[in-house]
């Protein structure tokens, strides 16, 4: 029934969405920051506990959509043992393929996460995916309010 | 119309023929703004064709038929509401627009330091900031009426709000979130008992109810135009003219002026004092048309329809399992608002959007209801007298093929 959905709600997205990775509060975190989006009420805080400048445990709290529960849970696998450059080069290339404006984006280059490439399809759910890595930039350049994506 | 003959009317609006990512549209955002009919896109088609030119302004031919088509609408809103005269009925380009005139008019003339606005826990955003703005500017505070479980207005803990202190009461007639019609007449009564003027917003409920600000006796009236089949960029503001006769004007400019010297303005009668710079005439005029479309069905008629759609809306949804109504007031407009348990309303918004569904997924501009049921947003279908059982049928089984993917 909802075939064309496909691409958008894929098994690894509904998996995630039933089972978040990392869903825990991490006590002392270094890093602490809230994610909000307001035009659908997608609400997460992002803890990082760092060692120098190399993630070192990733979690989050919080409630959203399929899209952007998925998209926080695999970011928090992904990003453990990353440096803040690594963590950040990645955002970027999800960002790219998320908005979509690179008809030859190299999905290989960015792994488990091109899961969440059919989001370009949907303009209005972009931001869904989008918000747990735009936390976690402000997270790494030491932003202290809240995030959000409008 | 003698019998309401939902197929034919269906057939006025060419809008319902479109096939969205391959399926026959189901439109159920209703409540976010209508379809419009063939004789709204005509009339402003003929009116840029023939008719057009600047209102009030010109001796030529086309100022005039002009001016004619523009304050024919205005005359069609006085009837289609009761009001007394034309001067008590004001274009604006909005509700949102309506109750920022009252507040930055009526409520900077009349609300000082220490005054008090009341509002109900269920309003929209509009009915909120601008008197928040107001209180900012003014000193006076914001009170609120609560709302119980069944999203009713808690009646006596309204009452235990107004006092001497009270200066303006503006409530939501039929709410946008919840479907919710308030007992406005017993409010107004309240109200008066005190001598409260009392602002409807009736953004939601123009399309849905029938409308008699005499018989309400409310002191202001608001709502936009394109949630009543008609065009965007138009609302209404009604207010007793001995309200609007003694408030400053909003905006100044062209047309709401009588004379104009460096020294000393003199302001124009009634509604023009209101109304600075062109109109929006063309949508004024669509406004018009839509009223004479509504008035050739009846808003009775119209009315006892969307209450059928909305019990048999209800009934099904109450056998889904996991899903909660938002939203269960006694006396309810043609709203349904959900939640599904583990699934988020946006995810609800696109599953149901791949099959044609339209429906509005997100806070609906009421902030504080979402906190009220502890919910971040909720999913909602909204009707109008073209939609039909059958779309409520599709509606359902989308809903509940969603929960099956969801598992």
């Amino acid at each position: 029934m909802f075939d064309d959905l496909r691409d958008l709600y894929q098994e690894v997205i509904f998996d995630h969405n039933r089972n978040p990775r990392n869903f825990r509060i991490i006590e002392n975190a270094d890093k602490k920051v809230e994610g909000f989006n307001p035009l659908c009420g997608d609400r997460l805080t992002l803890y990082l506990q760092m060692q120098g400048d190399v993630i070192a445990d990733a979690s989050f709290q919080g409630s959203g959509c399929a899209i952007s529960t998925a998209s926080v849970s695999l970011m928090t696998e992904i990003v453990k043992g990353k440096t803040e450059q690594e963590a950040e080069e990645l955002f970027k290339k999800f960002h790219e393929m998320t908005t979509g404006k690179d008809e030859n984006f190299n999905m290989e280059a960015i792994g488990k996460l091109a899961v969440l490439a059919g989001v370009r399809e949907y303009p209005a759910r972009v931001k869904c995916a989008t918000l747990a890595w735009h936390t976690l930039d402000a997270a790494i350049k030491n932003e202290q309010q809240a995030i959000s994506t409008e | 119309m003698t019998v309401f003959d939902v197929q034919k009317i269906r057939q006025d609006f060419p809008i319902l023929k479109e096939k969205i990512r391959g399926k026959d549209l189901v439109y159920l955002d209703n409540a976010a703004t209508c379809q419009k009919p063939q004789a709204v896109i005509d009339s402003i088609v003929h009116l840029y064709s023939h008719d057009y030119a600047n209102v009030h302004r010109g001796v030529h031919t086309l100022s005039v038929r002009s001016t004619d088509k523009f304050e024919g609408a205005r005359t069609k809103v006085k009837e289609f509401i009761n009001a007394g005269s034309e001067k008590e009925i004001i274009f604006v380009k909005g509700a949102t627009e309506a109750i920022n005139l009252v507040a930055q008019t009526y409520g900077k003339a009349n609300i000082k330091l220490g005054d008090e606005i009341i509002i109900t826990a269920m309003e929209h955003h509009s009915n909120i900031v601008p008197w928040q703005m107001l209180c900012e500017q003014t000193g006076a505070i914001l009170k609120i009426a609560p709302i119980s479980q069944q999203g009713e207005l808690i009646f006596d803990e309204f009452k235990k709000l107004v006092n001497d202190k009270t200066k303006l009461i503006s409530v939501v007639h039929m709410s946008n979130a919840l479907g919710t019609i308030n007992p406005v007449k017993e409010i107004i009564a309240i109200a008066h008992e005190k001598g409260v003027p009392v602002l409807l917003d009736g953004a939601q409920a123009i399309p849905h109810i029938t409308v008699d600000v005499q018989e309400l006796d409310c002191d202001f009236y608001v709502f936009s135009a394109h949630k009543l089949y008609a065009p965007t960029g138009v609302g209404v503001l009604y207010g007793k003219q001995a309200l609007l006769e003694a408030m400053p004007p909003y905006q100044g400019g062209g047309d709401m002026i009588r004379k104009v010297t460096f020294e000393e303005t003199e302001y124009n009668v009634l509604p023009y004092k209101f109304e600075a710079g062109t109109p929006n005439i063309a949508d004024v005029v669509g406004l018009g048309a839509a009223i004479d479309y509504l008035n050739t069905i009846g808003m009775a008629k119209i009315a006892a329809y969307e209450a059928e759609l909305l019990a048999y809306a209800t009934e099904k949804a109450q056998s889904i399992q996991g899903l909660r109504i938002i939203g269960e007031a006694g006396h309810k407009g043609a709203i349904l608002s959900f939640v599904l348990d583990k699934i988020h309303p946006h995810d609800i918004g696109t599953m149901l959007d791949s099959l044609g569904i339209a429906i509005r997924a997100g806070h609906h501009c009421a902030m504080p209801v979402m906190d009220f049921y502890k919910v971040p947003a909720t999913a909602r279908a909204s009707f109008a007298m073209y939609n039909t059982k059958e779309e409520i049928d599709v509606l359902i089984n989308g809903i509940e093929s969603l929960i099956e993917v969801f598992g």
